[in-house]
């Protein structure tokens, strides 16, 4: 899935386009792994364990964390978690605004009605994709809640979302870049 | 995605890109409610000027699905009859607010005329003898659930190639994706260009069966019997027909497809089209995904390179 993931990112950059290119490293990839320590003990304390926890990676930024988070939940609570991935492409509401391609496919693991969802991705910027992942999710069933995971909030929110679990706020410009990977968060700009 | 009208101007990477965006939309066919709004506000115009079950209902079908709206234009009891030209009927069906339309008319270029003409999207869902390449997409689709990446698969197709858009498109397709097509006929069905063709062809079904992966028959038309191309649709079915001692013969795995309507008993026997190596059906289903996933492309996603 993380190949996937990866593979689709690469593939999303036009040829001849610009690339990410890095400005400074803002958390090491210890730093991220300590991110994902304290998140998944900040998901077990808010449920009181892990009954009807379900987490869903929103494709393709939150697969890597997932992996990961799940990894770590299942080192604490000595217990797996059913774990997702959700594409938003077509629940987005900017079409024809900005390029939209259906990336790597939706797999929820079964009903979501009743289960609390803890939605996974890389980075908080508008909120947009997050909103979009809201209605997909609810074509899947009636979640008992659901709470937002990221690993850098970058600020500048165009509508009412706020995540639940924070790896790093991080104040940026809008025309910057977060590039979340496996081995640290840098900061940056399309060049 | 501009426009679809033939299979060599969307190329293998474009061929690649509708697979991928096509998983998409199976999955969304797979859930209990198959419905999502990616394109609500858009409305897809079906215009078939010529007669069909399978593709126009799969293009409605898929439109709804997204969440769009159809316009379904039927020429037999439209202002053609009353001598409107096909111009100022495309012009009248833009003004009322086409985004997209779907055309089938039973001669080649209609298609690439109206794109021409019109600010709308266009998929061409059949010209002719020319292209129908929609139907090629989800065989390649598929052939890639079976069969995985098409690169060296050995792929028969038996019939009608003369006559056939669905051949020339799935050849285009099939080639384009690395596979070895092979073509089984009678001379007479057997377009004069064919030397031309990146193909093998040969007149003899039994000595190709043997190292097919696939086989893929088209429909014979009672009316070439007609036209003398054969002598009989018995003697047709004799030599080319994919009868159960032919099908046997098969490697384990092999696939039998048809892109229908079936004339069971001439170029399948009944049985044969039921056979669990038999994807027929599967061919339709995966229809409504890949044309979901065409209309997508075309309205909803953005141009990457834009």
């Amino acid at each position: 899935m993380r190949e996937n993931a990866v593979a689709e990112r690469e593939r999303t950059v036009a040829p001849g386009a610009a690339v990410f290119v890095s400005r400074s490293q803002v958390m090491s990839g210890d730093d991220l792994r300590r991110a994902v320590t304290r998140i998944a003990h900040e998901i077990v304390e808010r449920n009181h364990g892990l009954t009807d926890v379900v987490l869903v990676a929103l494709q393709t930024g939150g697969a890597m964390l997932v992996e990961r988070i799940a990894a770590e939940l299942e080192r604490i609570e000595g217990v797996g978690v059913p774990t997702g991935t959700l594409d938003v492409a077509i629940y987005r509401d900017d079409f024809g605004l900005r390029p939209v391609i259906a990336e790597a496919p939706t797999n929820i693991p079964g009903d979501i009605t009743g289960k609390t969802v803890v939605l996974v991705d890389d980075v908080l910027f508008t909120g947009r994709t997050v909103r979009a992942a809201l209605n997909a999710l609810a074509d899947f069933g009636r979640a008992k809640c659901v709470q937002l995971a990221v690993m850098v909030d970058r600020g500048h929110r165009e509508v009412p979302i706020r995540p639940d679990f924070v790896g790093k706020n991080l104040p940026t410009r809008r025309d910057e870049l977060v590039d979340v990977r496996d081995d640290g968060v840098h900061l940056g700009e399309m060049k | 995605m501009n426009h679809l009208l033939t299979i060599d101007e969307l190329g293998a990477d474009g061929i690649d890109d509708v697979m991928r965006t096509t998983d998409t939309f199976a999955e969304v066919n797979r859930r209990p409610i198959p419905k999502v709004q990616a394109l609500r506000g858009k409305t897809v115009v079906s215009c078939f000027f010529e007669d069909s079950t399978r593709t126009r209902l799969s293009f409605e079908t898929a439109a709804r699905r997204l969440g769009a709206d159809v316009m379904t234009f039927s020429a037999a009891s439209s202002s053609l009859k009353k001598g409107e030209s096909l111009r100022d009927t495309v012009e009248t069906l833009e003004a009322i607010g086409a985004d997209a339309f779907v055309v089938r008319h039973r001669s080649a270029g209609v298609p690439t005329q109206i794109a021409s003409w019109s600010r709308a999207k266009v998929v061409n869902a059949g010209d002719g003898q020319h292209e129908h390449p929609t139907q090629a997409l989800l065989d390649c689709y598929t052939l890639r659930t079976h069969l995985g990446d098409l690169h060296g698969k050995q792929i028969v197709v038996v019939g009608d190639i003369k006559h056939s858009r669905v051949a020339r498109s799935n050849i285009a397709a099939f080639t384009a994706l690395g596979a070895k097509v092979k073509l089984v006929a009678p001379a007479t069905l057997l377009p004069a260009s064919v030397g031309e063709w990146p193909v093998e062809v040969t007149h003899n079904l039994d000595g190709a069966l043997d190292d097919a992966d696939v086989v893929y028959l088209l429909r014979i038309q009672q009316e070439r019997t007609d036209q003398a191309l054969l002598p009989s649709l018995r003697e047709y079915s004799a030599g080319f027909g994919l009868d159960a001692k032919r099908a046997a013969r098969l490697k384990p795995g092999a696939l039998i497809m048809h892109p229908g309507p079936m004339n069971r008993g001439v170029e399948i026997a009944a049985d044969v089209a039921d056979a669990p190596n038999a994807v027929i059906t599967e061919q339709v289903a995966n229809g409504v995904a890949v044309r979901m996933a065409v209309l997508f492309l075309m309205l909803g996603s953005g141009d990457l390179n834009a």
